[in-house]
């Protein structure tokens, strides 16, 4: 069973995305959105623990909502996926739940 | 596929509105199914027809009252949190002895039952929020 998990809160505001990083399991998939967006930047104090979400986990952002944060998808972590509303609504189809990060 | 979506936030909290609506959007454009919209704590804001923004602002409670009349959509608002919150359809107004409703069209009054029910039918149940 995946589960998709939705975050919007930045990293470094909140412990929700820690939280989530440390209970999802293998094979989930982990979606930055709203504030969350921030996370996907690369070289920050956050990056290592997305880096190492990476190796058994996928990991997606918004792209609208790195974009309205002024980020470009060139600065985003390596491994990260940027997709837009049309690909949040296929991982929602794609992992059999979803859990949002409030 | 068939969503129930959950929404606490109100329009002027967060972004977690606007989020819901462009998720709605772009499901019902790949020909999912939204069974239900919730509104929940100050999420009800979402349903008042009274908002008057200025005309160049985002208009959050008109553009689900549109999508829901073009798609059919049940926009359900929680009871006990639109009490507390002053919205009110005409039957509630009435209820309370109010002078007014103020519920925009595509929105009803119901109960927490009918986000039970929501999740029960829908295959996925997405919680947006602050």
């Amino acid at each position: 069973m995946a589960m998709l998990h939705i975050v919007n809160k930045s990293p470094f505001e909140r412990v929700a995305f820690e939280s989530c990083l440390n209970h999802a399991s293998a094979g989930d998939s982990i979606l930055m959105i709203e504030d969350a967006a921030v996370g996907a930047v690369k070289n920050t104090r956050f990056s290592e623990s997305i880096e190492a979400a990476l190796k058994d986990k996928s990991v997606y952002v918004l792209s609208g909502d790195l974009a309205a944060r002024g980020l470009s998808e060139d600065r985003i972590i390596t491994g990260v996926t940027a997709v837009d509303y049309a690909g949040f609504v296929d991982l929602t189809v794609d992992n059999d739940t979803t859990q949002s990060w409030l | 596929m068939k969503y129930t979506l959950m929404i606490n936030e109100g329009p002027y909290q967060h972004q977690s509105s606007d989020t819901a609506l462009q998720f709605a959007r772009a499901a019902l454009e790949k020909g999912h199914e939204i069974y239900r919209v919730f509104f929940y704590h100050d999420g009800v804001n979402n349903g008042t027809r009274l908002s008057a923004p200025p005309q160049d602002d985002r208009q959050i409670q008109k553009e689900w009252s549109e999508l829901a009349k073009q798609h059919d959509l049940d926009l359900v608002i929680c009871i006990a949190a639109a009490q507390r919150r002053g919205l009110m359809d005409a039957d509630e107004a009435k209820r309370q002895g109010m002078d007014a409703d103020n519920i925009i069209e595509g929105f009803r009054i119901s109960g927490l039952g009918q986000l039970i029910e929501g999740g029960i039918q829908a295959d996925r149940t997405l919680v947006f929020g602050d």
